[in-house]
Parts: C-alpha cells; sequence; structure tokens
C-alpha cells in the first residue's frame, strides 16, 4: 500500500516536471541555504573556539598603568610600573596557579643568510604554563637561565620557518641585534590569536636577559606587562581582587586612589567574543530558516493547486473504496516527497556551497552530521506541516461533488 | 432471497440558501440478486441522486437503505468505503480512468484499497482486462485507446473486486451507437452469465431494452416499477 502510493506520488510528480521542480527548488535554497549557513556559522564558532583555547585558560593580563606628567596623559603601560618582583609576589597568592612577566619588544632576527624582523617576548618559563604552550622540538629555557640572564631562546613556529627553513633550528645560534642567541627549541604552533595575530610569530627568551641585554630600560627590573592564570573559571573574580589589593599595597597606592595598574579578565573578553559568535551563527541560521519556511509554503501552494486540479481524480478514488485517510497518506506522500527531495538536493549543494566558500574565501567551515540530520528533520516536518492542510482539504472532498467536478 | 438492495421511505432533500429542495420524496423499492435494472427519467427527475445514494456517495435525508443486508445510515465514512470497494462496482459516463497510470493499474486501484497484494493485484487485473477483450493493452495508456476501449477497462475496473452489483451511470453517453450496442452485451453477458445485479442510468430507450426491469423517476417519485416494453420507455 505504502509501496503503491510513493509509486503514485512519483508518476504524480513526474506529470507536471517544471511545477515540480520549481516547487522542490525553495526547498532546496531553504535547506541549502540553512546547511550553508550553518556550517560558516559554525566554523567561525570553532575557530573563535580555536583562538580562546590557545590563548590559554582562566588568563589575566595585568598591565602597567597610565601616567600624568604635567598634564599630559600617557596611555596605559607609558609608567613601567610592573617588576619581575611584582609578579613574583602575585604566583604566591593561592588563588594563582601561574605567573609570567613580559618585556616585549620587536627585533631584527638573523641566521645565516636568512633575517626576520618579529617580536621577541623577555619572560619566564612559567610563560609557557600561562599560555598553555608546548615545546615542539628541543627544550624550554629554565628559570636558572632567568637567574643568570642567559642568551638562549625558543622560536615560534614562523620564526623558524622563516629563519631556517627545513633545517633543524635547536642548537643554532641565531642573532638578535647582532648578539649570539643559542636556540635551545622551537614552540608547537598556536595560530591566530583573537585579533588575527599570528601568534606563532615570536621568540621568548629569559625575561633578564631581555632587560639587561636586549632592549635595555631606564627603569631597571620592570616589565610591560604580567600574565596570570587563575586555578579555575570560578576563583577568577576572587584572582582579580587579591591581585589588586596586592599590587596596591606593594606599588604604596593610597586608599581612594586611581591604581597604577590595570588587571583584565582575558578569558571573560574571549567568552564575549565567542558569546557574540554563536549569537551570529544562531541569526544566520534563523535567516536561513525563513527561506525554508517560504519554501514550505511554496509547497503548500503547489499541493493546494494539485488538489483542486485531481478532484476528479480523488473523486474517482473515493469512488471506488479511497478511504479519508487513504487520500490523506497520498497526498501528504508527495509533500513529504517533494519536500525531502528538495532537501537531499539542498544538503549536496549547500555542503557544495561550504566546501567552495571554505576554498574561495578561506573562511573556516564546519559540518557537522548532526546540522545536516536536522535540516533532513526539519525539512520533513515542513512537508507534513504544510502538505497537510492541503491532504486534509482532499480527504474531505465530498465524493459526489468531486465526482460531478470538471 | 434477501434483496440485494432495500429502500423504504426514502427522502432527500439539498439544503440550499432558499430553503431545502426536496430530490426524492418517498422512495419504496428493492431489488433482489441477478436483477437487471434500468432506471430512467427526465433531468431533474431524482435519478442521479437516486443513484448517488444507492452508491454510498450520498446519504438519505430521511428514509432506510439497507445495501447487501447492511444498514447503511448506521455506517462510518471508513464502512461506506469498504462497502463501495467489496459491494459496488462504478461505471461513468465518463469513464472516469486515470490518464497517468497504465490500463492495469486502473483495474487494479480498488484492490490497492483493499490491501491485495501486488502480485495478486496484478494477475486480477490482467484476468480482467482478458475478460472485457483488452488484455493486450495492459501496458497502455487511457489516452491510447479508443472510448469504447476505455469504457470497457471501466467495467473490468468495476468488476476487478468482484462486486454484488454494478453501478452504471449512462455507461453509453459517450459513446456511438454500434459501441453503446457492444458495452451492453458485456453488461448483458455479466448479468446473465455471473448473476450480477446491474442498475444501469440510461435516458435512451433502446439502451434500457438491454435490461429485464426498468423503474421512472420523474419530479423525485416513483412512476413506474415493471417489465421494460416500448410504451413505458
Amino acid at each position: 500500500m505504502i509501496a503503491q502510493m510513493l509509486i503514485e506520488a512519483w508518476r504524480a510528480m513526474g506529470a507536471n516536471r517544471l511545477r515540480t521542480f520549481l516547487t522542490m527548488l525553495g526547498m532546496v535554497i531553504g535547506v541549502g541555504a540553512v546547511v550553508l549557513m550553518l556550517a560558516i556559522g559554525q566554523g567561525a564558532q570553532y575557530s573563535v573556539d580555536q583562538s580562546i583555547s590557545s590563548m590559554g585558560s582562566n588568563l589575566f593580563i595585568i598591565l602597567s598603568g597610565s601616567s600624568t606628567s604635567g598634564g599630559l596623559r600617557m596611555g596605559a603601560g607609558a609608567t613601567p610600573t610592573l617588576t619581575v618582583g611584582d609578579a613574583q609576589a602575585i604566583s604566591e597568592l593561592s588563588n594563582i596557579s601561574a605567573v609570567a612577566p613580559a618585556a616585549p619588544g620587536t627585533a631584527q632576527v638573523v641566521y645565516g643568510s636568512n633575517n626576520w624582523s618579529t617580536q621577541v617576548f623577555g619572560t619566564t618559563p612559567a610563560y609557557l604554563a600561562v599560555r598553555d604552550w608546548n615545546v615542539a622540538a628541543g627544550y624550554a629555557f629554565t628559570d636558572s637561565d632567568v637567574r643568570s640572564a642567559t642568551r638562549v631562546a625558543l622560536l615560534g613556529k614562523t620564526v623558524a620557518n622563516n629563519l631556517f627553513g627545513d633545517e633543524d633550528p635547536v642548537n643554532k645560534t641565531i642573532r638578535i641585534k647582532q648578539s649570539p642567541y643559542l636556540v635551545v627549541g622551537v614552540l608547537a604552533v598556536k595560530g591566530q590569536s583573537l585579533d588575527g595575530r599570528d601568534q606563532d610569530d615570536s621568540i621568548l627568551i629569559p625575561v633578564t636577559t631581555a632587560q639587561r641585554k636586549l632592549f635595555g630600560t631606564q627603569f631597571q627590573g620592570t616589565v610591560r606587562f604580567i600574565m596570570a592564570q587563575g586555578i579555575s573559571a570560578q576563583a577568577m573574580p576572587a584572582a582579580e581582587r587579591d591581585m589588586t589589593e596586592l599590587l596596591r599595597q606593594r606599588h604604596h597606592v593610597q586608599e581612594g586612589a586611581e591604581s597604577d595598574f590595570t588587571v583584565r579578565n582575558l578569558t571573560a573578553l574571549a567568552n564575549t567574543a565567542a558569546q557574540a559568535t554563536r549569537v551570529m551563527s544562531v541569526m544566520l541560521g534563523a535567516i536561513a530558516s525563513i527561506s525554508l519556511l517560504v519554501g514550505g509554503i511554496g509547497i503548500m501552494n503547489i499541493m493546494l493547486v494539485s488538489v483542486t486540479e485531481r478532484t476528479r481524480e480523488i473523486g474517482i478514488r473515493i469512488a471506488i473504496g479511497a478511504r479519508q485517510r487513504d487520500i490523506l497518506t497520498q497526498f501528504l506522500m508527495e509533500a513529504i516527497f517533494i519536500s525531502v527531495s528538495g532537501c537531499t538536493i539542498g544538503i549536496v549543494l549547500g555542503v557544495g556551497g561550504a566546501v567552495i566558500v571554505n576554498q574561495t574565501a578561506e573562511i573556516a567551515v564546519v559540518i557537522t552530521g548532526s546540522s545536516i540530520v536536522m535540516a533532513f528533520m526539519v525539512a520533513a516536518c515542513v512537508g507534513i506541516f504544510f502538505g497537510f492542510y492541503p491532504a486534509r482539504k482532499a480527504a474531505r472532498l465530498k465524493p459526489i461533488d468531486a465526482l460531478r467536478y470538471q | 432471497m434477501e434483496s440485494v438492495i432495500r429502500i423504504e421511505g426514502l427522502f432527500k432533500a439539498y439544503e440550499t440558501a432558499a430553503g431545502p429542495v426536496p430530490a426524492l420524496k418517498g422512495i419504496d423499492l428493492a431489488i433482489a440478486p441477478g436483477e437487471f435494472v434500468a432506471v430512467m427519467g427526465p433531468s431533474g427527475s431524482g435519478k442521479s441522486t437516486f443513484m448517488n445514494i444507492l452508491g454510498c456517495l450520498d446519504v438519505p435525508t430521511i428514509g432506510k437503505y439497507v445495501l447487501n443486508g447492511r444498514d447503511v445510515g448506521t455506517l462510518n465514512s471508513d464502512q461506506l468505503a469498504r462497502l463501495r470497494n467489496e459491494v459496488i462496482g462504478f461505471v461513468f459516463q465518463g469513464f472516469n480512468l486515470l490518464q497517468r497510470a497504465t490500463l492495469e493499474d486502473n483495474v487494479a486501484l480498488p484492490l490497492v484499497y483493499s490491501n491485495v497484494q501486488k502480485p495478486e493485484r496484478s494477475a486480477r487485473a490482467n484476468e480482467m482486462l482478458e475478460k472485457v477483450g483488452l488484455a493486450k493493452y495492459s501496458a497502455s495508456f487511457p489516452n491510447q485507446i479508443s472510448g469504447g476501449q476505455q469504457q470497457r477497462v471501466a467495467i473490468a475496473r468495476a468488476l476487478v473486486n468482484r462486486p454484488k452489483l454494478i453501478l452504471a451511470d449512462e455507461p453509453t453517453g459517450n459513446l456511438d451507437t454500434k459501441t453503446s450496442g457492444e458495452i451492453m452485451n458485456v453488461f448483458r453477458g455479466l448479468n446473465e452469465t455471473e448473476g450480477i445485479t446491474i442498475v444501469l442510468v440510461t435516458h435512451e430507450p433502446d439502451i434500457a431494452t438491454y435490461a429485464k426491469r426498468l423503474v421512472k423517476f420523474v419530479d423525485g417519485k416513483l412512476i413506474y416499477d415493471g417489465e421494460v416494453s416500448e410504451a413505458h420507455t
């Protein structure tokens, strides 16, 4: 019976190919748009999540504060008020699991005939823990390297590639601003940061080396910023409060006066970004769903026309013994047939479109089985929902009226 | 013997904007198995309404209709559908075949609704097509054969579920005289050799002469019920 009805649905669709095709097209576009938009939305979400996890979790950045001299207000970081000692003190807080001071600068690095301008970070080995960063080859420099301010360097992958090509950089000597540094290791690939910077385009050296030998500073022992990792997501507010209190004490900031530093919860900022992406992703899906809805209305429209056109056929079927539910099933089947075929084509086109977007625009796309299954289910439901009214109209026709219909 | 059709005090009125318009005004009639009845009457006499009620396509306003031992007035729409499917075979003036289906599928259609499986459907449909002399056209479509042949296919469809009663509504109305005679011979053969009860609506006197009994309607009433004779057609 069901098989027979499928055959008849197929015949009915074949009877007016152009119309069936156009009706299906609405579904194709709707489903295709949903699949494509979900792929792009989830792709964006994936990139953001990736950047966030590459940043490290539960992360704070403490920047030295602004200063005012002679009415001229300098930006954040203008007064180097933070010190390696501050970092040391913060690391002793119970809410903080790792702390790394950072003294960044830009320098020209040379190996053999290659040279490259990159960011050089003076920091401590704890930086790797704070950023969840692994060493891919060789070793990280140690605390004793920091104490004795040795000239050692950990290369980011981009720097290693630019200076060494296929050569193994470990234990080679590079020159940073003319001074020789021993490459002790190469960092694992980290990818882009949230703001799109290549995080692998950097070199890590001991903070002491950076301060005393590479960049120099008029304020001995100061760093540009400190990165700290909270012990857990729940402990973040307490950790922020504790650090602020500690640093105000260490910097002798008067009660009520403005702090000479800023504590920022980077993870919270990142989560806001992720939230925004999620909202965007949902919005893309919602907009695409509207086209699915329009496709569904197209099906309903055509099914209504079809019921009217085939009134006589319905009359014949009723006369020879079709029950109401047989007629209902038949028309419902046609609607579902159209929507599911349209959906299948739509999924193929949507996935194809996503692949094209991925390759031409280099936007990350993520196609999950669940999004395809969802598109399929929604399409089937649209078919049932919009097919039901015309089908019921057909089933409820009075046999004598239907038979007499010209 | 129990009548195939027993009608008692049948009234039918249609609701219109101007109030109810009566179409049948008190009909009593019984048709025994194996009868061949011609129904005649001018247009508007109520004969179409009568046939619709006989075919369980419409229900009486007042009165009782017992078909094959079942009181039609007590049945729901599914039971009526089943009755149409198993007890009645319809033959219409306009043939009413499905244009998109092959002749075999057209003939087999009633069997689809009585849940007969595909191989048996096919076998029985072909058997019926053979009976009406169209076996070789089973894979053709209705628009590929003549009107007379289409009406034979419709008869095959009416017969496929082995009905007790065939209701033919002006079955020769769209056919020429020669073909009409052939079709009427098919009906006569079915009635005589298989004992199938036939009720035939027609307005042509010479078609009515194929039947054994004649009923005439005028203005919603039965004015004649008896032998088919010149005087009354």
